[in-house]
């Protein structure tokens, strides 16, 4: 399932929204985990980085192959989530809960509006897989 | 995308890989699965208990006549005579450059009747180059890959699996030994080969009951593999991969092949060569490296000294036995001895690798 509360960029990361108004989690999506296969590291920024919408901030190594990561959104990088270098498989098994990666304050938060809800982003990966 | 995956080659066993929930990819052509539930999982039950490849896409050839043998002599590195009827034989089928045109298995009938296993890709390549050596020779060269499906049984688990399912005797059947009889009351070939490192037998059969037989070593208990597992597999057993560790740029001495090249047969393609670069040595050599840095040096990726680019990555994987990032590159001979570092340019970075012992993975016997 899509969590309804989270929005939702092309490149299949997710930003859920924290009771804080401009802090938000980031991380991939269930499909964008299936579709890597196995986790076995990632590469996430410095906290205190600054990211603009759409920077490359990390990379994500599965066993079969490596991909880039960017940012949904821009801001700063206040918080990483350190568990995921022992245990890069909870991207696998929980993408939308313990396998977050980072968490930024907002510099502009009306780019989170104009992401995709999770209906839309369900219709976009239905799209995306019937090519 | 819808009409690049309607021209697809599928093989025989792709209606069953496609209700297993395989995840279906494009390989060189061909919609083959290259996972089902995990190539971690997959990887781990092949290493401990069983799996089951579909390696249908797999070219065969047949090679009959008086002159099969001298043709076979001629065309490939290692010695075709050491064969037996029964046996089967790593080979490498190479141009006069020594590069190869491909490896190969080959399974000796008699010694004017072989059946040669070739890589997917290479099938019409290899039966082109074969048949036109063949000029002039008592000799008939056939491509008979349509007519097999061919299953890949891997795992210690592989022999009690399959023996009750066939009338070949398989606990005398030794390594890189081939029987011929029945798999589940079809004609069949059963040989104890395989690319995973593990004891196991490869299965030929015709097209048609390639899908019941499946079906049936899975409810057995053999878990469906894909090409990802199928991957780091062979890597870890240090079994090199056509277009990725050896082409028609590279020699078998390069590839650290040396037991496949026999220069004292008798005249063969690429002989001259080989046996300069025995004397003097190869100018690279393939070589396993494990990383030091995090990362994973993957295919294509430069090995740098500072500016100087001095080799590169052929293979490389998170090992899933291991649980390290391990790979195999060319380097030069002179910095390819164990435990030399290297680095390896990984998106712009200097990666720091080391050269290690091969394979990365042995059973115990």
């Amino acid at each position: 399932m899509t969590p309804e509360d989270n929005r939702y960029a092309k490149s299949h990361e997710y930003v859920h929204p924290e009771a804080e108004g401009d802090l938000v989690v980031i991380g991939i999506t269930d499909y964008a985990q299936k579709e890597l296969g196995d986790v076995v590291f990632v590469e996430l920024p410095q906290v205190g980085a600054e990211l603009e919408q759409g920077d490359e901030f990390g990379n994500i190594e599965s066993v079969k192959a490596v991909s880039e990561l960017f940012s949904p959104v821009s801001g700063e990088v206040v918080e990483i989530n350190e568990a995921l270098t022992v245990k890069p498989e909870l991207i696998n098994t929980d993408p939308y809960g313990d396998g977050w990666m980072m968490k930024m304050r907002l510099s502009t938060p009306e780019e989170v509006d104009e992401m995709m809800t999770a209906e839309e982003y369900e219709e976009y990966v239905e799209k995306e897989s019937a090519h | 995308m819808t009409d690049d995956a309607a021209n697809l080659k599928k093989t025989p066993l792709n209606g069953v890989e496609h209700e297993l929930g395989g995840k279906m990819v494009d390989f060189g052509g061909w919609e083959l699965p290259v996972q089902f539930s995990g190539i971690i999982e997959e990887h781990a039950a092949v290493r401990e208990h069983v799996g089951l490849f579909d390696v249908s896409h797999m070219g065969e050839l047949t090679v009959k006549g008086a002159d099969a043998l001298t043709l076979l002599q001629r065309a490939t590195c290692n010695d075709v005579s050491k064969l037996e009827n029964g046996r089967a034989q790593y080979n490498g089928l190479l141009y006069p450059t020594a590069g190869f045109v491909d490896d190969i298995l080959i399974y000796q009938n008699s010694t004017n009747d072989f059946f040669i296993v070739v890589n997917a890709s290479n099938t019409d390549k290899d039966y082109e180059w074969i048949a036109d050596a063949a000029k002039g020779m008592d000799v008939e060269v056939r491509n008979v890959s349509a007519d097999y499906a061919q299953l890949a049984l891997q795992g210690r688990e592989a022999e009690r699996l399959l023996q009750p399912m066939t009338d070949v005797a398989l606990a005398a059947m030794k390594y890189y030994h081939f029987g011929i009889g029945k798999v589940d009351g079809v004609p069949a070939i059963v040989s104890r080969t395989g690319y995973t490192g593990e004891d196991g037998f490869e299965i030929y059969v015709a097209p048609s009951e390639g899908p019941r037989i499946m079906r049936k070593l899975i409810d057995a208990g053999a878990k469906p593999c894909g090409l990802g597992a199928r991957d780091t597999l062979r890597l870890e057993a240090k079994m090199a991969l056509y277009g990725n560790d050896i082409d028609e740029t590279t020699t078998p001495l390069e590839a650290d092949l040396g037991w496949i090249v026999k220069v004292d047969k008798g005249d063969f393609f690429g002989r001259d060569v080989l046996q300069r670069e025995k004397s003097e040595g190869p100018r690279r050599k393939l070589v396993g490296f494990e990383m030091i840095d995090r990362g994973i040096g993957r295919h294509g990726y430069p090995v740098v000294d500072g500016s100087e680019e001095i080799g590169v990555v052929t293979s490389g994987t998170h090992s899933p036995t291991l649980k390290k990032a391990i790979g195999l590159a060319y380097l030069p001979l002179d910095k390819s001895a164990s435990g030399t570092e290297f680095m390896v340019l990984i998106r712009g970075k200097e990666t720091r690798a080391r050269v290690v012992p091969t394979p990365f993975y042995k059973r115990a016997k």
